[in-house]
């Protein structure tokens, strides 16, 4: 525990409006404070420079997942488990449950919130390339301000986000496409073990398959780069093909040239590299099946 | 007679406590006017300490502060020899060497004191890999970086090369390992020169912390008393390590005037106490036509880190059980234990011989590729039996039956129809699976004559309400020492175990009966432990007051008739070494140890090439091991210590920078879960060893032999990767896989 | 250093007692639990959110209290190891960890008992692969999980027998 504690505050507003204007009156000395599952390990490994925060944890104006006939909204204080547990969630959105189920562990899955997940901007983390197939879109609220923002244009650089001082997460929307039973969808996370591991390579990926053709294809990733990101590139050789032996040499190649994977701690840029190669590989192999 | 008591799975004697959390670990204990206490380390491996730092900004006369000028007595922590102080003094030879103690009562300020203190270092070229050792880039330990060597020579090796059919060479190299304990480092203590010095801890020897802290402190032995408190766990981690972090307590509750607690955090466990010694085997084998080992030469180097703690004794047994369970006339073992900049290598279950034993398994099945023999065919052919001699010139006075251990294994998970399913499955499948094994010895007990140089004892007394009470220094860290010294007390005098007290490790109050290590608790203590029961009821069936046959209310009456009549009622036993046990140290040869429990692993895998990731999809544990006196405990030794020896292979990597330890969190540094463990099947066979209580040998380290050399095979089998070094990291086996498709 | 941060009350219900805590809002509730309400069954492994050797229920929810502040602990029940036996008995799931070998050193043992009840009353009748997901976030070292996974299922069998009908 190497955080000298008496110096941090926390404190809970009352409402999301009561944290909206202190964020406004003080911007930038108040950090907003969710489940606690990544701030406190920083704060015990004696990382956490920050010294105010705002709890946000209590404020049910962020929590609650609605479904109309053409969105999901997901309030930015929804955690792992509830999104495992929504009946509409795990069937439309398979990889974002598929991710939330293997976000640590279960204790991790109840204190940890999607919003949370995304302020963090970690690129190893395992919601955000399926929010980003799914197309998400961020609500981001300031005490005067309102605004939508693609997820995908959330990030300049490594953990460098869109998010102003005074402006919270509010809610995360995905849309509902009606022709969602065209899309195959996969998502595969190789980390350190099976279970409690942080991604080496995390794929994401959906496909509109129409008359054996990839009508629509995202690929999202994570890990292997600085921010997690679409694989336009490579989106783009694939689009309108059918998923052949040739077409996935081509498109392996591209996405190499793509990612810019690292060495580190946990694996080798290399390793992460050829992995995603073979991921895209595994994808095809669903698509043709 | 039919045993009531060993043999079955009474429940563990402080089982509801550990289940309730009422269980008290060192830090769950608190005493009033109790400080806190930490360790400021060097931030470089090696150089001159040229200035302590102390930033303004903290309240220092609030502080205790120590540094090696405090020390009353000689700074060092005393184990086989004195060159690691307790605290540097001048210089450090490796990175988080302790420097500088801090204590306060306030935990929170405590950890910002420790950011405001810089140790300045001018530093000096440093030595991290054996190579470079070995090589003396520099010379950082005696004269020569190295701290112990042995050699050991059967028959003429130079000799056979030319009569061998076919010579086999490889070089297998294993890398460290942490304990990770659950239970972090732990110590309370209380010290000044009027009362002396007293610790409680999790730690496994506490004779070995009181023989520690003589010299520190220049204290009698009397002055000196050290407790164990319930432990979470060891592995070899708290063997030797716990002696440094008590004499810090210590030293901060001598200063200070005050009880001192010390814990440590993960990251601190991580980084700077001890972990498996990394080793470099070399090996060139020759074999005969028909694969008859004709010839072994065996180079085995660990890697110690900065001071010399317990390598000689690592290297020992790793050197003891590189040739394995095999005849083999011909054997030549030179090895060695050197020093590097890191912190010191130590304990860790197996204690060498993992390290050896990977090697060789690996190197068998290798050698049976290249001869055109199953490994299994190999090592038929070349299983030791009773009569013939190992390498060390032992001659094997147990029944073993390596080949029927063998069959059983390959019997229980089908082996032969997996490995040639899973041949023809692999052809057209990306997760390739395969079937591997490994067959082993590990001999229990201190080697040569080091039990008998221990000469550890043992006592029991009875109240005269006939309670029993063992005393005896061995710990219990979750082995089971508690629950199996209660029935083997119990079932000698015809008790039930309810009437067993076990007392608490607490030098002042039990003898010493050696370290909790090296197998040997239940196989030599345990024995003490019989003897002396066994005396206590002598003692009363020879006075009259008991005859045979008797019931526990008889023996209770009979406790305090006698007790009334002749004093205490009690018995202490010493050990005594067989007197047709021996060994040479000079020439390295003769009974290393008194008895080898035996076994056959078989590791079943799944290899993803697609991502590289290992998977154990099944295991089977199959060892001839004497008597198991407690079913449950006994296997959970085994599924325990096969979940250690996955995590060796495939999981848990030290990165290394500099000597010092980068991925310091659990976080980073990758032990199993449960979703990683496959089910673990574990089987005994029974042929008493005279000598052991019931006829017991030891198991506790057994399984960390095995089960790395098993996984290795098994994953060979899948996919013709030829593994040399674990752990085998899907980056690691990636390259290898693409190398084989080349 | 600077100490802004005065101490603050947490009201809770810990194991079915109303608790006043007065802590440093950023205080691990793990630190809190043990110093201040002295239940010392919660143990620290890791200090990371790794281990679970730490987890506790807060309002129902399995959760590692070294991730919790105690601000966030205000107004929550909270049940720790000292919290699951009655006065009389054991729990279930106690008493098979007992009989079959599911705790060796014991430091893990009040987290895998908490996170084991917590999957069961999520999930009656796991799988193995089911139990092994549900404790996977509790490391132990010392039992390979071997007997911790058989005292979850004699857990359950025991609650099936003794909820069925006596012939």
């Amino acid at each position: 525990m190497r955080s000298y504690i008496p110096s941090y505050e926390l404190v809970a507003p009352r409402d999301l409006a009561a944290a909206l204007q202190k964020m406004a009156t003080e911007p930038g000395p108040w950090k907003p404070f969710a489940g606690g599952t990544d701030l406190m390990v920083l704060l015990e490994a004696g990382k956490l420079p920050h010294r105010k925060f705002l709890s946000l944890y209590n404020l049910r104006e962020l929590r609650g997942i609605e479904i109309t006939h053409d969105q999901v909204m997901i309030g930015a204080l929804t955690t792992y488990t509830e999104i495992r547990r929504h009946e509409t969630l795990a069937r439309e959105f398979p990889l974002l449950a598929r991710a939330a189920a293997e976000t640590g562990s279960i204790a991790t899955q109840n204190r940890g919130t999607l919003g949370g997940n995304v302020a963090n901007a970690s690129p190893a983390a395992d919601s955000p390339p399926a929010l980003l197939v799914y197309e998400a879109e961020l609500e981001l609220v300031s005490s005067a301000t309102s605004r939508w923002l693609p997820y995908r244009a959330f990030w300049s650089g490594y953990k460098q986000i869109a998010l102003r001082p005074d402006e919270l997460i509010r809610r995360i929307r995905l849309p509902r496409p009606s022709n969602a039973n065209h899309w195959r969808q996969y998502y595969r996370k190789v980390g350190t073990r099976r279970a409690q591991a942080i991604s080496k390579v995390c794929f994401a990926a959906a496909a509109r398959i129409d008359f054996q053709r990839m009508a629509e294809v995202r690929i999202a990733l994570g890990s292997v780069a600085p921010t997690v990101f679409r694989a336009a590139e490579t989106e783009r050789i694939l689009q309108g093909e059918s998923p052949t032996p040739a077409l996935l040499r081509a498109a392996q190649e591209t996405l190499a040239a793509e990612i810019a994977p690292i060495d580190d701690i946990r694996s080798t840029a290399r390793y992460r590299r050829r992995i995603t190669q073979h991921l895209l590989a595994e994808f095809f192999a669903m698509l043709s099946a | 007679m039919e045993p009531r008591i060993i043999g079955t799975s009474v429940p563990r004697k402080e089982g509801r406590d550990k289940v309730t959390g009422a269980a008290r670990y060192v830090d769950d204990i608190s005493f009033p006017g109790m400080i806190h206490g930490l360790t400021v380390r060097s931030p470089a491996p090696r150089g001159r300490i040229v200035n302590m730092h102390f930033d303004s900004g903290i309240p220092w006369p609030d502080f205790t502060i120590v540094t090696a000028k405090d020390i009353p007595g000689k700074n060092c922590v005393m184990l086989l020899i004195d060159d690691q102080p307790a605290l540097a003094d001048g210089f450090v030879n490796h990175p988080e060497e302790p420097v500088l103690l801090l204590a306060h009562p306030d935990k929170y300020l405590l950890e910002e004191a420790r950011r405001a203190v810089r140790i300045e270092i001018e530093p000096s070229a440093g030595v991290f890999t054996i190579a470079d050792s070995l090589a003396r880039r520099e010379i950082i330990w005696g004269l020569d970086n190295i701290f112990k060597s042995f050699r050991v020579e059967k028959g003429d090796v130079d000799s056979a090369w030319s009569s061998a059919a076919f010579i086999v060479e490889g070089e297998y190299e294993t890398g460290a390992q942490e304990q990770l304990y659950i239970e972090p480092q732990g110590i309370i203590a209380q010290a000044g020169p009027a009362e002396g010095v007293t610790v409680w801890g999790s730690l496994q020897c506490p004779y070995y912390v009181h023989k520690a802290l003589l010299p520190l402190f220049g204290l009698p032995k009397d002055r000196i008393r050290i407790v164990q408190t319930e432990t979470g766990g060891g592995f070899g981690g708290k063997e030797e390590y716990p002696s440094m972090i008590a004499a810090h307590a210590a030293l901060l509750a001598w200063k200070s005037g005050k009880p001192v607690k010390m814990i440590y955090d993960r990251a601190e466990d991580m980084v700077a106490t001890t972990k498996r010694h990394p080793s470099r085997t070399i090996h060139r084998t020759g074999v005969t036509r028909d694969g008859k080992l004709l010839a072994m030469e065996i180079d085995f180097t660990i890697d110690g880190g900065a001071y010399q703690t317990l390598s000689p004794v690592v290297l020992s047994r790793g050197t003891i059980h590189a040739a394995g369970p095999y005849e083999c006339p011909n054997v030549r073992i030179k090895s060695r234990a050197i020093a590097t900049n890191a912190p010191p290598h130590g304990a860790f279950r197996g204690f060498g011989a993992p390290q050896s034993v990977f090697a060789l398994e690996r190197h068998l099945d290798r050698i049976a590729h290249v001869i055109g023999l199953s490994p299994e065919e190999l090592r038929r052919r070349n299983f030791i039996r009773k009569g013939q001699t190992l390498a060390v010139h032992q001659v094997v006075r147990e029944q073993v039956d390596l080949a029927g251990l063998m069959d059983r294994a390959f019997e229980l998970c089908e082996y032969h129809a997996k490995r040639e399913r899973f041949t023809h499955e692999n052809l057209h499948a990306f997760v390739k699976r395969g079937i591997g094994f490994a067959s082993f010895l590990h001999g229990a007990g201190f080697t040569g004559s080091g039990e008998e140089y221990l000469a550890s004892e043992a006592a029991l007394e009875v109240t005269c309400e006939g309670r029993v009470r063992v005393f005896a220094g061995s710990t219990e860290m979750g082995q089971g020492t508690n629950t199996v010294f209660t029935q083997i007390a119990a079932e000698t005098l015809g008790l039930g175990c309810d009437q067993i007290e076990i007392a608490q490790p607490d030098t002042a109050r039990v003898p010493n009966s050696g370290p909790t290590v090296a197998s040997r608790t239940t196989m030599i203590v345990g024995k003490l432990v019989e003897t002396s029961a066994r005396a206590v009821q002598k003692s009363l069936l020879d006075s009259g007051l008991l005859k045979s046959n008797y019931t526990p209310a008889e023996f209770n009456a009979a406790c305090a008739a006698y007790i009334n009549v002749h004093g205490p009622l009690q018995s202490l036993t010493k050990y005594q070494h067989p007197c047709d046990l021996h060994w040479d140290d000079e020439r390295y040869q003769g009974d290393a140890y008194g008895a080898y429990a035996w076994a056959v692993y078989v590791a079943e895998v799944s290899v993803d090439t697609r991502t590289a990731e290992v998977h154990v999809d099944d295991f089977v544990a199959v060892q001839e091991v004497g008597k198991v006196i407690n079913p449950i405990l006994a296997a959970g030794q085994i599924e325990g210590g096969v979940a250690q020896g996955i995590g060796f292979a495939l999981y848990e990597n030290c990165v290394w920078q500099q000597g010092r330890m980068i991925n310091g969190q659990m976080t980073n540094y990758i032990m199993p879960t449960s979703m990683d463990i496959p089910p673990i099947r574990v089987f005994f066979e029974e042929i008493p060893y005279e000598r052991g209580p019931a006829g017991a040998k030891g198991i506790g380290e057994l399984p960390l032999d095995g089960t790395a050399p098993a996984i290795a095979n098994a994953i060979a089998q899948a996919t013709g990767a030829d593994i040399r070094r674990i752990p085998i990291t899907p980056e690691v086996l990636l390259e290898i896989l693409e190398s084989v498709h080349v | 250093m600077s100490e802004p941060a005065g101490k603050i009350s947490v009201h809770c219900t810990v194991n079915g007692r109303a608790l006043i805590l007065e802590t440093y809002p950023m205080a691990r509730l793990l630190d809190v639990l043990r110093e201040q309400a002295r239940l010392t069954g919660t143990k620290e492994g890791c200090g990371e959110g790794e281990c679970g050797a730490c987890a506790i229920e807060i309002d129902g929810a399995l959760v590692n209290s070294c991730l919790v502040p105690a601000l966030q602990a205000e107004g929550t029940k909270i049940r720790t190891i000292e919290g699951v036996a009655t006065e009389n008995q054991l729990h279930g799931v106690q008493q098979a960890f007992l009989t079959h070998g599911g705790a060796q050193c014991g430091i893990c043992t009040p987290g895998m008992i908490l996170a084991a009840i917590n999957l069961l009353a999520r999930n009656p009748h796991p799988t193995d692969s089911e139990i092994r997901e549900g404790l996977a976030g509790n490391l132990c070292r010392c039992t390979g999980y071997t007997k911790i996974l058989a005292s979850v299922v004699e857990a359950c069998r025991a609650a099936q027998q003794a909820t069925e009908p006596r012939p």
